[in-house]
């Protein structure tokens, strides 16, 4: 068994068992902090497959802005404690039932396609190399990047006027 | 290094894993955080094929989904605290009023 592989065990398990803890966790807090403990996770895993600017963006957005998000929510609203009652019950089972069998699909897709054969690859230097990344982003993918500015705009204004109070008086 | 098929495998894993707590829950946060846990499970294939393939296209890919996993919390977000604001709950069984 090489490092490389040991390091993905032990990274995928704390994965899934962050993912799955997220799930069956019955404080929202809880849930988001699990959630963060997953992205952690997989940003160790991008790095040790050659792409720690990526890994590091993970960090730094994921679960540093988006999760700080969720959770300055969780505490404005109060809704710390999720409802135990679960009105249709017949749910839950037939979720799991399906979600398993999905899991099991894509695995045997990934068997028959891939086999075990294809191995990962240390990053090249080429390969992990920002300045790279940003020369592929900057020139082949000038216009989405444009386009994601604008995304971002929408965004910031339409949380804006979602969230604004309406006034009384009708127009400011 | 290992065979390219575990991290597939571990994506696939975590995108039902992503699913069936958007399908279980009813509180509209954990909703938004199944939904991110699936986004992570793209970029994770994204990576993987990025470094199968030694081309640099997929980790621009991750930016992008990035930037739109961000905007789209920023404004899921908004629209849950204006739900609570009109219904007092963020529970997503309490939104039926165009129920017919």
């Amino acid at each position: 068994m090489t490092p490389g592989l040991l390091v993905f065990i032990i990274l995928g398990i704390i994965a899934i068992a962050a993912a799955v803890a997220m799930l069956v966790s019955r404080n929202t807090v809880y849930s988001a902090l699990f959630l963060v403990l997953n992205f952690l996770s997989i940003a160790v895993l991008y790095l040790i497959m050659g792409a720690p600017f990526i890994a590091f963006s993970q960090i730094a957005v994921y679960a540093g802005a988006i999760m700080i998000l969720v959770l300055f929510v969780i505490m404005l609203l109060g809704t710390h404690h999720l409802d135990p009652k679960e009105p249709l019950k017949w749910h839950r089972p037939l979720a799991i039932v399906l979600g398993a069998a999905l899991v099991v699909e894509g695995i045997y897709v990934l068997i028959t396609r891939f086999g075990p054969a294809a191995a990962t690859l240390a990053g090249s230097e080429q390969m992990v190399d920002p300045r790279n990344l940003g020369l592929v982003l900057f020139q082949k993918f000038s216009l989405p990047f444009e386009i994601t500015s604008i995304i971002l705009l929408v965004a910031a204004i339409g949380a804006v006027v979602l969230t604004r109070k309406e006034s009384k008086q009708g127009g400011d | 290094m290992f065979p390219i098929m575990y991290p597939l495998g571990l994506a696939v894993i975590l995108f039902c894993i992503g699913i069936v707590g958007f399908i279980l829950h009813k509180n509209a946060i954990v909703i938004l955080m199944s939904l991110e846990v699936m986004f992570n499970a793209a970029n994770l294939l994204f990576i993987t094929f990025s470094n199968h393939f030694q081309n640099l296209d997929g980790q621009v890919i991750v930016i992008f989904v990035m930037v739109t996993a961000a905007a789209e919390a920023a404004v899921g977000l908004a629209l849950i605290v204006e739900l609570f604001r009109a219904k007092k709950s963020i529970s997503i069984d309490e939104m039926h009023s165009l129920k017919g």
